[in-house]
């Protein structure tokens, strides 16, 4: 890792349970500003959990507890002086499954930066979003209909839309090509190139294929154990960690 | 080899499952037809303009007049009345289980709110009489002693625990990735709950309404008790009236022989009531049908 990258994220030493059962164990880890971070592992090792912990979305979930230190920017994510509110404005989230609100499509990306009264014409920002999401020219025509007759993929790019209108300083995805075809998957990667020139974002994936196209870092987990993390080529081409090469090869379990 | 069993018992208990449908049926079919055929024979001799547009009510003295608006306004403050006292409250209180409870608290509020509904309905209105009808009186001291107001009140509280429940039920099955999308956003939970999960339930939220408004409209016993018997067309409520299902109790508890016009009046009372309650409840059911579609 080259010493021009910022550090935007550091998280030293997260330990995160669910009840008293360890889901993430002393995970050290720094998220650079501008670059793709794939979080790699296999299903129940934390991944989510981990991103989750990122914009304080564990919040809500009972007997969810965290202990350790994740600064955002030099400051204590989960320090006093934090507002979880504020952390979830400037860190968005895309999530597995398409989530739209029962609205329309204009109405589904006006509707952050509507209710934090984010400063600017509305249509300009809801039309910047859908652009940046490669939305646009399939549903110019038809912005005030449901975004519930979107396409799966459609959705998933219009809750990446939704979530870029935000203008976040981070964007954590979280599988967020599991429930698509293909062709719709091929069309989010494209969409992550693309992005990356102006976002940082963190995206949790199964896909080794996806993580070792998309990503510049990519941190592996097992059992909530950071086993590695470094550039991705190196992670893919020559991984320190046995467990880990295994994984990438696909000689895995 | 497969032994054959025998189906005789089988046979005879799917007829009896067919007679317990075909009877419920049969009911159904008959109490329409004697409603339709009584009130045709009541409309013989009153038109249906003079019933449904009349403004006196007086059936029983002389001189007769078969206005029907005196039941209907009686009705309708008790269902105003009600609506005002059930709908804001019992939507607070979904809001407030669905959203903000943690499990302990809905653990104690969820039984609280079905005792509430099975309390038997005579008990409220004698609650609203010894009870609302002199808190009403020492704060309004021109309040009648049977008045809409304070059987309005409790026929509010009769139907707030059926409201709760059936928005609680909208609000729960709005799913929860739709609530971390929105806070993933940067919203409060107050915006997540009233500029998400309220209006995608609001389907399940009108059916609720209408249901309670239906509800509020059959209620019998505590506007008996605490309403009054008086067909006054008046928009007071706190004066003495009578709604439409008062006034059959009223003259089924008299000995009013069969045959007669007044006996007919029932008939032709209770069928308008039955009238409005259907359309209510057709109409619930759409908006319910609805709002199941939503998320498939
Ligand atoms: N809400 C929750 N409550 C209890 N345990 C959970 C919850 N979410 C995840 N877990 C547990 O934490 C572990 C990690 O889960 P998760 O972070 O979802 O893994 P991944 O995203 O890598 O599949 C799993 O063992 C899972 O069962
Ligand atoms: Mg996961």
């Amino acid at each position: 890792m080259s010493s021009e990258e910022n550090v935007i994220l550091n998280i030293d030493d997260a330990c995160i349970s669910y009840g008293g059962d360890l889901a993430v164990r002393n995970v050290s880890l720094q998220i650079f500003e501008k670059k793709i971070t794939a979080i790699i592992g296999p299903s129940g090792c934390g991944k989510s959990t981990l991103l989750r912990s990122l914009n304080r979305m564990n919040d809500f979930i009972h007997g969810c507890e965290q202990s350790g230190r994740i600064s955002f920017r030099d400051e204590d994510l989960y320090g006093d002086k934090m507002d979880p509110v504020e952390v979830r404005l400037r860190i968005g989230m895309v999530f597995q499954r398409p989530n739209p609100f029962p609205k329309s499509i204009y109405r589904n990306v006006a509707w952050g930066p509507d209710i934090n009264g984010l400063e600017g014409d509305l249509d300009d920002r809801v039309e910047k979003a859908l652009r940046q999401s490669a939305l646009w020219d399939e549903v110019k025509d038809r912005l005030h209909e449901s975004a519930l007759n979107l396409s799966g993929g459609q959705q998933q790019r219009l809750c990446i839309a939704r979530a870029l209108a935000m203008e976040p300083e981070i964007i954590l995805m979280d599988e967020p090509c599991s429930a698509l075809d293909p062709v719709s998957t091929a069309r989010i990667e494209d969409l992550l190139f693309e992005l990356k020139e102006n976002y940082t974002i963190v995206i949790v994936t199964h896909n080794m294929q996806q993580a070792a196209r998309v990503s510049q870092h990519t941190a592996f987990l097992e059992n909530g154990v950071l086993v590695e993390y470094g550039d991705t080529e190196e992670v893919f081409t020559n991984p320190k960690n046995k467990r880990t090469e295994e994984y990438v090869t696909g000689r895995f379990g | 080899m497969k032994t054959v069993k025998p189906r005789y018992l089988e046979n005879s208990l799917q007829v009896v499952f067919f007679m317990c449908a075909a009877i419920s049926t049969i009911t159904t079919v008959a109490v329409i037809g004697i409603l339709a055929f009584e009130t045709w024979g009541f409309l013989q001799h009153v038109s249906i303009v003079e019933f449904l547009f009349g403004t006196r009510w007086s059936p029983l003295l002389h001189p007769k007049s078969y206005g029907l608006l005196p039941l209907l306004a009686g009705t309708t403050l008790i269902v105003v009345g009600a609506s005002l006292v059930a709908l804001p409250i019992g939507l607070a209180c979904a809001i407030y289980l669905s959203e903000y409870a943690g499990e302990r608290a809905r653990n104690v509020l969820k039984p609280v709110l079905e005792v509430l509904a099975g309390i038997p309905t005579v008990v409220y209105g004698f609650f609203a009489l010894t009870f609302v009808t002199p808190i009403l009186r020492t704060v309004l001291p021109q309040t009648d002693v049977f008045n809409a107001a304070s059987a309005a009140i409790v026929v509010g509280i009769m139907v707030l625990p059926m409201v709760a429940s059936l928005c609680d039920d909208a609000f729960r099955a709005v799913p929860d990735n739709l609530r971390e999308g929105a806070y993933s956003l940067g919203a409060t939970s107050f915006e997540v709950t009233t500029r998400v999960v309220v209006p995608a339930g609001l389907s399940g939220v009108f059916a609720a309404f209408v249901l309670a408004i239906s509800r509020a409209i059959g209620e019998t016993m505590a506007v008996t008790l605490a309403a009054g018997a008086t067909p006054n067309l008046t928009l007071n409520p706190l004066e003495s009236i009578q709604t439409m299902t008062a006034y059959i109790v009223q003259v089924s508890l008299g000995d009013t022989p069969a045959g007669t016009l007044t006996y007919q009046t029932l008939f032709a009372v209770a069928a308008v009531l039955f009238l409005v309650t259907l359309c209510l409840n057709i109409a619930a059911n759409m908006i319910m049908k609805r709002f199941q579609e939503v998320y498939e």
